[in-house]
């Protein structure tokens, strides 16, 4: 019982961090109607950026309190997301509206080669360190119920109680202030938007470089845990069942079917694995997705797709 | 002026429906064809054949097969190298396990498993669309991934999961040489790339161009859905799966299953988007952008790089590739987003006004 | 739009110019291709190899090259995928190359298939395939100083000695948390044979490659309780293997690597978390006071001629590659003695080299590699020449190692080999070489 206890919240803590990732994919999405397959680059540049500049800035201005170089380092990884929305939105974008899905799927993938290849050249391809103070040992909890205690990754739950908290914040963010109100116009039908003074080009470069922001978290959490290298690009693919479980269009979404898959995934691996030889994760995280879009095509809390004949 | 159909009256519906009615466009396609057959293999060093001709040649065979999938019937799948897997192994089967089994009938079968496994995994296709299709074809690729590795009846029991294929032969001819290699790709390019085209200007065609352009419409005008688009999934698999056995015996020789990891789904899709979606001729063009691409850039680069006097290390040549070729896909995107195949077809637009502007 | 044509126009130019060129042709240097990864989620440990490899080959040229024949190289990008590595191999093949190391057992299965039509030797020092040691039917490969069966007996020696004796592993368990390839499948069957001659349980874990998320991995390695976990990775995947160990608890002393897992890249994101960690080294180690490295820090790198960083000479990947270098390097000069001295040699020559290599301790003291390796003397039957190997541990901050030289018991490994190479040899409808076609 308290095995299965643990396995199930390591896989809620690993759900939480793959719905950071989704986030950036729902955002994009919901915004601009593009599926931005360059978040996984994106996510890659960003912790480079990162992880590169907490290096350089004890080098350049001497400065070596942790707190303080990680942060620096924090805001000068979003500056340069910044412009690399900026530049997206700028270069690519704007050339390619109103263009089919597949099109700009492509551009996409496009530019996630592009990102893969300048983040390396730039901030070099050896594995890099982010040190956000992240306690790296185990803690042991309810110790007076189950014998031995469960192992709880204090990691993994800073990491998910970051990613609550910023879903909760871009919640906030959609729903409340009038950028975000501009934004879910913009989603739901462009020429509308225009018609009533919303700048598009505008909103696209906000969304982007939100999604970056995102991307840098994610980027920042993923990175403290396994180090910033070539393969963290990777973990885009692992949570797109998240996406479609949880919806294209919805950031709640996002968080929920982070936590089925994640809880899925783990639980398929330790008790049904073993049966089959071990190493199904992935494959079932999608066969589960694949589920539930049988029963839901538009996923869990995603907009119905209407068509008129 | 030269490209003109003027005085070309045809006398049959048989002349009528021909595929190229032109007839300056038979005399190329014939030219072509006596090119790629007889002259490339005079003229090509071996190098050529081994790295470009080659995989060009099963890559494009591949990429008319996702093609028929994704440009003509618009569902976008992603698990292609999944099929190709299925259609390397099960042709490995064949060929390893039958004793005396040809080579030809061993991909042929290889194919077919490759279409009952297209047709499974093409099944969501009935509730899902667009891009959750796309990613629910994600699972298909993930599964093979998996089952290749942990199944070993599929590799013969072999304790490492690799496993290889030699002393090919076709009709008694053993297939050792570079040129009879080429040939016998390039043969079954053709003769599957006809039986496409002849496909997609039927009935079924016109059925999967429906499907594609406005499905719930074409439910309501009787093409059934089901039948439509499995069948798109099973041809375009059956084509795939025999690219990926040629892929396997031919180019590769030895294979293990991450060969045809997603990174190769991601590629074709590349070449049919690249070459244009809907057309046959696109799926070339794309495959040879794609194929030819790393090759000439890895070359190219160094060059440029020696003219400049700055010696480049091969990091710097890899990371440039990477840029050049994302930057490359994008610029076509926005060039031209329907393809190469778009740029041929008004080239000989521009071709038949000629001289007049339009 | 005119610009756009014109532009594509160029493209399509140059780049059928530039297909038809022709190579260099050859010039009167023996030719070594460097097939290496420096890109790519492998690239942490395949760029220090390739740094410590071409190092070596610069080195052999400021002393003269070989019998005074130097040594002309050339990098090819492979990103550890076999397709890429095919074509690097098929573009390097029409220099003549002395021999070919490709870095990725992937890649070794497949070059092998091609190695002996074209007649280069494949040397595989310390990957590849197992079974390749039996020269007698691996005509034309070397997996000289050391195969994955050693290292995986080897490992279980270590375990057997720790636990005071073969005997008192029965009962015992010993998880294999391997990457799910054949690189990571090479050591399964050495493994399952010894589990089942000593009684102790075998529990199989794979991860899926690249390996970055392993906590379901690790917590069936908490539920198990092995009392053993061998780590067999390559990569990002065994940093994450070592991150989740301390993440669930396990303790990195009963950890053992294999000797791809050894490595400072792979601990020193970790540092004192991986304290305790082991791994097997295939002969050397980190060596920074061998006289190589002192040899490769005045000679190269003193003079601004040295490849990466200094700080990574003498760490255990870069040596790793040195190592690899001067086996291959060796082989021409062996097959110089009987080929002609001074003499650029073809791949056949080199195999023979290859075959007939006999690094005894005083060439090797004289190479600089004093310490750091055992003799290695191959032969037309076994292509490997050396089984030996030592445990090495992290402190936390270096490789120590912690082991007296092992040997791989030859009991359970040549009836091993032969058995698969013999399956080989049925299925590839080969014949087992004579002792008259070991004289060629």
């Amino acid at each position: 019982m308290a095995f299965f206890l643990e396995t199930l919240f390591g896989g809620l803590m690993a759900g939480m961090l793959y719905s950071l990732v989704a986030l950036g994919f729902v955002l994009i999405y919901k915004a601009s109607g593009v599926f931005n397959f360059a978040q996984g680059a994106m996510v890659l540049f960003a912790a480079l950026a990162m992880a590169r500049f907490a290096e350089w800035v004890p080098l350049f201005t001497g400065l070596s309190q942790p707190v303080l170089v990680n942060l620096i380092a924090f805001v000068l990884a979003g500056g340069v997301m910044f412009i690399v929305a900026w530049l997206i939105e700028r270069l690519v974008l704007r050339r390619l509206v109103n263009q089919e899905g597949t099109t700009l799927l492509m551009a996409t993938l496009g530019i996630a080669y592009f990102l893969e290849g300048l983040g390396q050249s730039i901030f070099g391809n050896d594995i890099y360190k982010i040190d956000i103070g992240m306690p790296k040992d185990p803690v042991m909890a309810f110790e007076n119920v189950f014998q031995g205690g469960l192992l709880i990754n204090q990691e993994d739950l800073i990491a998910a109680l970051i990613a609550a908290l910023l879903v909760a914040l871009l919640s906030l963010f959609f729903q409340k202030t009038s950028t975000g109100r501009a934004l879910r116009a913009v989603a739901d039908d462009h020429q509308a938007a225009q018609s009533i003074g919303i700048p598009l080009n505008h909103i696209w470069v906000i969304v982007w470089c939100v999604a970056g922001v995102v991307a840098l978290v994610a980027g920042m959490i993923w990175g403290s845990k396994l180090g910033v290298q070539f393969s963290l690009a990777t973990i885009a693919l692992r949570a797109l069942p998240v996406v479609i479980l949880g919806g294209l269009t919805s950031v709640p979404g996002a968080i929920i079917g982070g936590l089925i898959i994640g809880v899925g995934e783990k639980l398929s691996e330790v008790f049904l694995g073993p049966y089959v030889g071990g190493g199904i994760e992935i494959w079932f995280a999608y066969v589960l997705a694949l589920l539930f879009l049988l029963v839901r095509p538009q996923g869990l809390f995603g907009e119905k797709i209407i068509d008129r004949v | 002026m030269f490209y003109r159909e003027n005085g070309q009256f045809k006398t049959s519906y048989q002349a009528d429906q021909q595929i190229f009615p032109i007839a300056q466009d038979r005399v190329f396609v014939l030219l072509l064809l006596l090119v790629a057959f007889v002259g490339v293999p005079f003229l090509a060093s071996d190098y050529m054949f081994r790295a470009i001709l080659i995989p060009f040649v099963i890559m494009a065979l591949a990429a008319l097969g996702v093609n028929i999938l994704v440009g003509y019937c618009g569902q976008i799948s992603l698990g292609s190298g999944a099929f190709m897997a299925v259609g390397a192994y099960g042709a490995y089967n064949f060929f390893a396990r039958v004793p005396d089994m040809p080579l030809l009938p061993a991909l042929i079968m290889g194919g077919l498993c490759a279409t009952a496994f297209g047709i499974l995994f093409g099944l969501p296709s009935l509730r899902v669309r667009g891009l959750y299709l796309a990613v629910a074809t994600l699972a298909a690729q993930f599964f093979s991934d998996w089952m290749f590795l942990r199944v070993k009846w599929f590799t013969l029991d072999t304790p490492s999961g690799s496993v290889s294929v030699s002393n090919l032969q076709m009709f008694g001819f053993p297939l050792d040489s570079d040129v009879s290699k080429y040939l016998f790709c390039l043969s079954l390019l053709v003769v599957i790339a006809l039986m496409a085209k002849n496909l997609v200007r039927g009935a079924i065609g016109r059925e999967w161009m429906a499907i594609r352009d406005m499905d719930v419409a074409a439910a309501v005008i009787g093409i059934r859905p089901m039948y439509a688009k499995l069948s798109a999934f099973a041809v375009s698999s059956f084509i795939i799966g025999v690219a990926g056995g040629l892929w396997a015996f031919i180019y590769l020789g030895s294979w293990e299953p991450s060969a045809f990891s997603v990174d190769q789904s991601f590629r074709l899709l590349f070449m049919v988007i690249i070459g244009g979606l809907g057309s046959i001729m696109g799926g070339f063009l794309g495959a040879a952008f794609i194929v030819v691409l790393p090759i000439f850039l890895n070359q190219f680069l160094p060059m440029l790089a020696g003219l400049a006097g700055v010696e480049i290390s091969t990091t710097v040549v890899s990371h440039a590739e990477l840029m050049i070729f994302g930057a490359l896909i994008v610029w076509f995107l926005i060039v031209e987003p329907h393809g190469l195949a778009k740029l041929w077809a008004m080239g000989k637009q521009k071709m038949r006004v000629w001289p007049f502007p339009y | 739009m005119k610009t756009n044509k014109l532009l594509l126009s160029a493209l399509l130019s140059t780049l059928a110019l530039s297909a038809a060129t022709s190579v260099l042709a050859q010039s009167k240097e023996q030719f070594v291709p460097v097939l290496s990864y420096r890109t790519g989620p492998y690239a942490p440990n395949g760029t220090p190899w390739a740094n410590g490899f071409v190092d070596y080959l610069k080195l052999v040229n400021v002393k003269g090259g070989i019998n005074g024949v130097k040594i002309s190289y050339e990098e090819c990008e492979t990103g550890y995928d076999t397709a890429r590595s095919v074509e690097c191999y098929e573009r390097l093949k029409s220099k003549n190359p002395s021999f070919v190391q490709p870095l990725s057992t992937g890649a070794t299965f497949a070059i092998t298939e091609k190695a002996p039509v074209d007649k280069i030797p494949v040397v595989t020092v310390g990957y590849g395939r197992s079974e390749s040691a039996d020269g007698a039917v691996f005509k034309w490969n070397f997996p000289i100083a050391g195969t994955y069966w050693v290292a995986a007996d080897t490992i279980l020696q270590a375990i057997a000695k720790k636990e005071g004796g073969w005997d008192n592993l029965k009962g015992k368990k010993i998880g294999l948390v391997y990457h799910d390839s054949p690189f990571g499948k090479e050591p399964i069957p050495l493994m399952q044979e010894r589990a089942r001659n000593h009684g102790f349980e075998l529990q199989l874990l794979p991860v899926t490659p690249p390996g970055v998320e392993q906590k379901a991995t690790w917590l069936q390695v908490r539920q198990a309780r092995p009392d053993y976990v061998v780590l067999w990775g390559w990569g990002v995947m065994n940093s994450t293997a070592i991150k989740e160990a301390q993440a669930t608890g396990y303790p990195r002393e009963k950890m053992y690597g294999v000797w791809w897992a050894g490595a400072e890249q792979d601990v020193k994101d970790v540092a004192d978390g991986a304290k305790g960690y082991n791994a097997v080294t295939i002969q050397h180690g980190a060596e920074p006071n061998s006289d190589i490295v002192k040899a490769m820090l005045t000679q190269l790198h003193g003079k601004g001629q040295g490849t990466g960083p200094k700080e990574e000479v003498g760490q255990v990947l870069y040596l790793r590659g040195v190592m690899s270098a001067m086996i291959g390097i060796e082989g021409i000069r062996a097959a110089q003695e009987r080929f002609g001295k001074g003499k650029v040699m073809t791949g056949e020559q080199v195999r023979w080299g290859l075959e007939n290599l006999n690094l005894t301790q005083a060439k090797l003291d004289a190479l600089g590699f004093k310490g750091v390796m055992r003799p290695i003397s191959t032969s037309c039957m076994d292509h490997m020449g050396a089984a030996w190997s030592r445990i090495h541990t992290w402190n936390g901050k270096a490789w120590e190692f912690t082991s007296e030289w092992m040997q791989a018991d030859e009991q359970i490994l040549k009836p091993l080999v032969k058995a698969t190479a013999d399956k080989y040899a049925a299925e590839k409808k080969l014949t087992r070489r004579t002792g008259q076609d070991c004289q060629s």
